[in-house]
């Protein structure tokens, strides 16, 4: 057998093994299941944001950004001028969480950042798009 | 003008405290010519949310802007009649924070007169703070204007002495502008009659100034923008020909015009607060007239933060905000108009960019 004649029977092997389950059929109950998954990590973020142990003063996210206002996660990625580049909204958390919070910054895929990022992007919810304004 | 305030801030930051009075706003120069017998002015600072870490300390950026419009206050000239302070000078009501804050204003030169903030009181319902500061309302005459002083932030009974199980937690759950577990603020019942009474006394042609820490009128209920009881407030006012309402609490310039009545907000000196506009799912009242500030820039501590002096010339309140980052704004009543407008960018075309909010 050729590599390709190996890969193309492990496929089969793989698809017939997952059952009755096919790609893009999903119910009710799976978007029901989504949607809680997404609004448990929303509200961890809503904990983190208004939390004043996330940073190292007391100061909570929500003191200066109540119900997250004012974050605008639609203009992102954008030019930040005193960063001198555009970035992501992590990385101008991590400047909140370091400068106003006198925190420690988290990693891009640490389960709080991604919660916080859920939390502030649910609260700007049905706002258009509108990646690097200002 | 930005450069003049990026050079000025510069200036302050290498050349120190003693700098500082030649590099105050030209607004400053206006008060020369308010010399009639019956225009005075006076300062007023709020909203410092001084806030305890442990031990020995304190959030460092809350205490810089405080003492920062200490010191600026202290070289007005000419030298205001007296200073107010618009409440929530402690960000949890805990006697280190109100000793603390007491400390930091103890350098001001001449008498201040408090009003009580929500972050002030929900610990122990105002205890401590009456010994520092004295009642909780109470009014006072001044060259001719009747100053009345309310507790605006008080809450329903139930919620205050019922649902929390401890004083902490209840200063807490307040503390939380956007806490869907607060309550909203009122002046209750109590006040109301005093107020009323108090006013019988007072010949309807005698300015009145009010100062209350949440606005007497009705912005934004989730962020307590609101004062539950402010329709009656504003009835009990109605029989005066010139009343001014000043409020702290909203951290960001707001300034409307009700009937008879003036509302002018104050500045923060801790940190601005957004717009409720900017609060893509809430449904809010700002006022049309009002010509938002600049938008915040995060990068400068002290951006969209200050304090302000009032000229109260021939008994209506123009505001002189002296902003620490900011070009300076003037909020001053027109005669003509009979309302508070924007001595620069009241005209739809005069506004610049950053007064958008979104």
């Amino acid at each position: 057998m050729s590599t390709y004649q190996k890969i193309a029977m492990a496929l089969c092997l793989a698809f017939a093994s997952t059952g009755s389950s096919l790609a893009d059929e999903f119910t009710d109950a799976d978007l029901q299941r989504w949607q809680q998954q997404f609004m448990s990590v929303v509200s961890e973020g809503r904990e983190l944001w208004t939390s004043p142990k996330l940073g190292g003063n007391g100061v909570a996210c929500a003191q200066c950004h109540p119900n997250a206002a004012n974050t605008h996660p639609e203009t992102y990625p954008k030019f930040q001028k005193q960063l001198g580049k555009v970035v992501p909204l992590w990385q101008m958390i991590n400047w909140c969480l370091k400068n106003p919070l006198e925190g420690q910054p988290l990693a891009a895929d640490d389960p709080k950042m991604t919660a916080l990022q859920a939390y502030v992007t649910y609260e700007r919810r049905g706002v258009k798009l509108e990646p690097g304004k200002h | 003008m930005n450069t003049m305030n990026n050079s000025r801030r510069n200036f302050i930051k290498t050349a120190g405290a003693l700098a500082i009075g030649s590099t105050l706003p030209i607004s400053l120069v206006e008060l020369a010519f308010a010399e009639s017998d019956r225009n005075f002015t006076f300062a007023y600072i709020s909203d410092a949310h001084i806030q305890h870490i442990k031990d020995n300390r304190f959030v460092r950026n809350w205490d810089r802007g405080l003492i920062r419009a200490v010191a600026e206050t202290n070289l007005l000239i000419p030298k205001p009649d007296f200073v107010m302070f618009g409440g929530d000078l402690a960000q949890l009501g805990s006697k280190p924070e109100l000793d603390h804050g007491a400390e930091i204003l103890s350098a001001l030169h001449g008498d201040v007169h408090h009003v009580m903030g929500e972050h002030d009181y929900y610990l122990d319902l105002g205890a401590y703070w009456e010994k520092l500061f004295g009642p909780q309302y109470y009014s006072f005459d001044h060259k001719g204007v009747h100053f009345v002083v309310l507790n605006s932030i008080r809450t329903y009974d139930d919620w205050t002495f019922k649902r929390w199980p401890t004083a902490e937690q209840r200063m807490l759950e307040m503390a939380g502008l956007d806490n869907p577990n607060g309550s909203p603020f009122m002046v209750g019942e109590e006040q109301r009659l005093w107020l009323k009474n108090d006013l019988d006394k007072i010949d309807k042609n005698t300015p009145v100034v009010v100062f209350s820490h949440s606005p007497l009128q009705k912005i934004y209920k989730g962020w307590n923008f609101w004062t539950e009881d402010a329709d009656q407030i504003q009835a009990l006012l109605k029989p005066f020909k010139k009343v001014s309402v000043i409020y702290g609490h909203v951290h960001q310039i707001q300034y409307n015009q009700i009937g008879n009545i003036s509302f002018n907000s104050v500045m923060a000196t801790a940190w601005p607060w957004p717009y409720p506009q900017s609060y893509a799912q809430a449904e809010q009242y700002l006022p049309k007239l009002t010509v938002p500030m600049n938008r915040a820039d995060p990068f400068f501590d002290r951006d969209a933060t200050g304090w302000q002096f009032i000229n109260l010339a021939n008994g209506n309140a123009d505001l002189n905000f002296t902003l620490y980052d900011n070009t300076g704004r003037i909020v001053r009543y027109n005669e003509k108009q009979k309302r508070p407008e924007d001595a620069v960018y009241q005209d739809e075309k005069a506004r610049i960019v950053p007064q958008t909010h979104y």
